[in-house]
């Protein structure tokens, strides 16, 4: 018998190795070292793949809260939280028109835990809409789009904007009197759209009516394309962040001098200290500036555990907060669709009321022509805004916060007189009773609004000389201008869509 | 043009047309080419059903049908030329519960976004007597159908 390295038979060899089966399967599956140093810190974060698209440290201003408010990772948290409760959801869903609504039923009352899935998938959603949104916020408002992040800030708008399909989707799936009602405007919104919109709207419907093929395609984009199509566009907008040098800071973080103490949480450790030695092996394949040299390299801290910890701890929160959330209110759910009749006022989720209410003014103007618009604008903005100074810096300046109050209060004003007077003429043809259809597109609150936000770009821009502060007045009117038409959708519309004030009570039909 | 240069561009061209081929199939075979939807010529009874002077609300057709005493028959379609919600009706016309559009009893737009009056379908008499309601077919506003 021949003797292994140990000096053991295969007899002896067979019960070393069953003894230490579990150490060495453990060895080979986790193959850092133990994280109470530096080094364990670093290979943890290289070694492990899901955490390796990670930095192994990273920029102080990174971790700061008031900086990034944790949108983009509660964001993110929301979306798993979608995609493992809706794969559940999945099991009991029939996407047919005479099964989905009495499933919803079997959910709410039937299934373990069925409600609380449901009501956390809706309020996720409606929780990732308002995120993603405010993190777009935050992202212009302290100037992060700037080269060379401009590219990633347009994979966010796409983001943003697949987020919207995606809620829109969801809420048709469960075939009550909100799924009938919009699919049918919302596909009808899309026939307005210039030469292929009728193609487009017959495409989607699956047909000319809505309908079983209709239901069927948008569980088919709800559950498979769009999701996968998010999550596509979502690695790239992380893996942009690594390449693009992590998230953008202000100017006078981006070259520190001396050694920077730990936030007070962790006193007593230090970060990096400034270290003049420090090379890059990869110095000729990368691009941007050289190594530093006579200076500290950056004020980084160890992503283990002062990142992972970090996002670890907001999203237990996040979850938390939307389960409280889930067993405290339901998710809504109207009557079984009736094609007959909708209901009246029948409105949209509050993150579409805003369109509804532009809509109300002209299908084409409001539904097309201005999110369209919007659209591009939004995509557009680094490769319009391409100043440097201000970057990482909230509202970019004393100024541009003046500028933001004015066209915050300004936009306010303007879009209360424009619906003052739109109540009160009736409009184009309430002044004029025969005026034609193109004056009334032409014409109507939503277009006056949106002349009103250009007008304003160009007078602040032209006062400031600085395209940073006028996009900085431009956006907030756009935020402004969706907020106020929100709280009118959602507040302020009764019946037939009337005005109604908020103590006004509605007539019962 | 350089030999290596052409010959990059038609590796290029074919892969890329390759690829969106590709897709252009799969986008049209989502494009149906038979539908099975209800018709859209609906029989809706016999003239007796509509006395002279009455409005008939037929919500499964999304229809209204107007008798006139003395004229004849017309119908009037429910739905919205806005945004396709149903309308309501009342004494003084039509109004849209979404958008807020509103036509008068004839359906003429009166405010609101709505582009277009309510259609009027084409009225006529089937073999057994019924009346039948072309929904595939619009008339101008104003038509009568006389028995």
């Amino acid at each position: 018998m021949k003797a292994n390295r140990h000096g053991e038979g295969m007899l002896g060899g067979f019960r070393r190795n069953a003894r230490l089966l579990f150490r060495n399967l453990l060895d080979s599956v986790v193959r850092h070292g133990p994280v109470d140093t530096d080094q364990g810190r670093a290979e943890i974060m290289n070694q492990n793949f899901f955490l390796h698209i990670f930095p192994v440290s990273v920029h102080k201003n990174t971790l700061r809260f008031g900086y990034t408010l944790g949108l983009g990772v509660i964001a993110f948290v929301l979306f798993l939280i979608l995609v493992v409760g809706g794969i559940v959801l999945m099991f009991y869903y029939v996407p047919a028109t005479d099964q989905a609504y009495q499933r919803m039923k079997d959910l709410e009352f039937v299934v373990s835990n069925g409600n609380l899935l449901r009501n956390i998938h809706r309020w996720a959603a409606h929780g990732m809409v308002a995120a993603v949104f405010l993190h777009m916020c935050r992202v212009f408002y302290t100037g992060s789009f700037r080269p060379p992040r401009e590219f990633n800030w347009v994979v966010g708008v796409v983001l943003f904007f697949l987020t919207l399909l995606l809620s829109f989707t969801g809420y048709l799936l469960p075939w009550d009197q909100l799924a009938f009602w919009a699919i049918t405007v919302g596909t009808n919104i899309m026939s307005y759209f210039p030469f292929v919109g009728k193609e487009m709207r017959y495409l989607l419907l699956g047909g000319n009516e809505v309908g079983q093929e209709a239901l069927i395609r948008f569980y088919v984009l709800h559950v498979a394309i769009l999701p996968v199509l998010l999550l596509a566009v979502l690695g790239v907008h992380f893996w942009r962040i690594r390449k693009d040098g992590g998230l953008s800071r202000p100017e006078e973080d981006a070259s520190p001098s001396a050694p920077v103490p730990l936030p007070a949480a962790e006193s007593g450790a230090e970060v990096f200290p400034p270290d003049t030695r420090k090379t890059y092996g990869l110095m000729e394949l990368v691009r941007g500036r050289t190594p530093m040299v006579d200076r500290g390299p950056e004020d980084t801290l160890m992503a283990w555990p002062h990142l992972v910890f970090r996002l670890l701890t907001l999203s237990i929160l996040t979850l938390t907060a939307f389960m409280i959330l889930s067993l405290l209110v339901g998710a809504p759910l109207k009557d079984i669709a009736n094609p007959q009749f909708p209901e009246n006022p029948a409105k949209a989720p509050w993150y579409f009321l805003a369109l509804q209410e532009l809509v109300s003014y002209s299908a084409f103007v409001g539904g097309v022509f201005i999110p369209f618009l919007t659209l591009v604008a939004l995509m557009v903005i680094p490769y319009i805004d391409r100043e440097s100074t201000g970057t990482g810096v909230w509202f970019h300046s004393p100024r541009g916060r003046r500028i933001a109050w004015l066209a915050g209060l300004s936009t306010t004003a303007v879009v209360s007189l424009l619906l003052f007077l739109q109540i009160r003429t009736g409009g184009m043809r309430g002044l004029y009773p025969d005026a034609p259809q193109w004056l009334v597109d032409v014409i109507n609150p939503a277009s006056l609004l949106l002349l009103y936000l250009i007008v304003f770009f160009f007078v602040t821009g032209y006062v400031t000389d600085s395209l940073r502060e006028a996009s900085v007045g431009l956006f907030t009117g756009f935020v402004t201008a969706l907020t106020t038409l929100t709280i009118v959708g959602v507040y302020l519309r009764g019946p037939n869509w009337e005005f109604f004030w908020f103590w006004q009570s509605w007539p019962v039909p | 043009m350089r030999r290596r240069h052409f010959l990059s561009q038609v590796g290029w061209g074919s892969f890329w047309t390759t690829v969106a081929a590709m897709f252009a199939g799969l986008a049209r075979t989502l494009y149906p080419n038979a539908l099975y939807e209800p018709s859209r010529r609906y029989k809706i009874g016999f003239p007796s059903d509509f006395p002279a002077g009455s409005v008939t609300a037929r919500p499964e057709e999304r229809l209204f049908v107007y008798n006139n005493p003395g004229e004849g028959i017309h119908a009037i379609s429910a739905v919205c030329t806005h945004l396709g919600c149903v309308v309501n009706r009342t004494n003084e016309g039509f109004f849209c519960p979404c958008h807020g559009s509103r036509f008068d009893a004839s359906g003429r737009v009166k405010a609101g976004p709505a582009p277009r009056p309510l259609s009027w379908y084409r009225v006529s008499l089937a073999f057994d007597g019924q009346l039948v309601v072309d929904a595939n077919e619009e008339v101008k506003p104003g038509t009568k159908f006389r028995l």
